[in-house]
């Protein structure tokens, strides 16, 4: 399309998974802006963090009894939404590493569908930066 | 007295001032958003450790292992409970205080 108009867009996501609907109205909304071919970048920082954790488990007959909607940010690679950053302080001080995270890939079409990992762990000055570039910033 | 806590230490100061509250004796659930100050490494430990001394604290499990956090990483000291005994440290205490 001739006039069609991509822009930056960084999702800043800063809250834990369950406590509040944050961070699920936060992965929809990516969801829907990916649909629209936008150029896209999820940070995760402070309690954030913790929306990536791997092994989330809410079965309705043993555990709290609510959607497990953590499955979803592995499905954020087909969405061709692979630029996402974890702020590197905030696990630190939480006692996680990249470890306690989720693995979550994308494969390159430049790079003959190779299966790339989606996470860098960034410091504060990358994460600056990366909020510096964009056209739209949207916070949850 | 039980005193619960259900929001993260690092988002609010709910749990610093109720362990600057809680008596010796006094008991301390962890639960939803709570349960991420019960872990080893975290910047909290210290404060946890030190409130061991003098008090109970517990966190729910179900809300441990709904956001992916391991029971076996807890730190010493804090005790793991059900639901069933979330309901049994509201009935063994007189009050019950909810920091929000």
């Amino acid at each position: 399309m001739e006039d069609e108009v991509i822009k930056k867009f960084l999702y800043v996501n800063r809250k834990a998974p369950y406590g509040t609907i944050y961070a699920l109205e936060s992965l929809e909304v990516v969801l829907i802006g990916a649909a629209f071919d936008q150029d896209v970048s999820l940070a995760f920082i402070d309690d954030g963090v913790y929306q990536l954790k791997k092994d989330q488990k809410t079965s309705v007959d043993s555990g709290a009894g609510m959607k497990n909607f953590s499955k979803t940010y592995l499905a954020l690679g087909d969405y061709d939404v692979n630029k996402i950053y974890v702020d590197k302080a905030s696990l630190d001080e939480r006692g996680l590493t990249a470890d306690d995270l989720m693995e979550l890939v994308y494969e390159d079409e430049d790079d003959d569908y190779k299966e790339k990992s989606s996470i860098s762990i960034v410091n504060q000055e990358e994460i600056a930066q990366l909020m510096e570039q964009q056209d739209v910033v949207l916070s949850f | 007295m039980l005193h619960t806590i259900n929001k993260s230490p690092f988002e609010t100061n709910s749990l610093e001032t109720c362990l600057r509250f809680a008596r010796a004796g006094h008991s301390v659930l962890l639960f939803e958003d709570g349960i991420y100050g019960a872990f080893k490494g975290t910047r909290f430990e210290s404060l946890i450790t030190d409130s061991l001394k003098s008090k109970n604290i517990y966190v729910l499990v179900p809300d441990v292992e709904a956001r992916g956090m391991r029971t076996d990483n807890v730190i010493d000291g804090i005790k793991t409970v059900d639901y069933a005994g979330f309901v049994d440290l509201t009935v063994d205490n007189k009050t019950v205080q909810a920091w929000l």
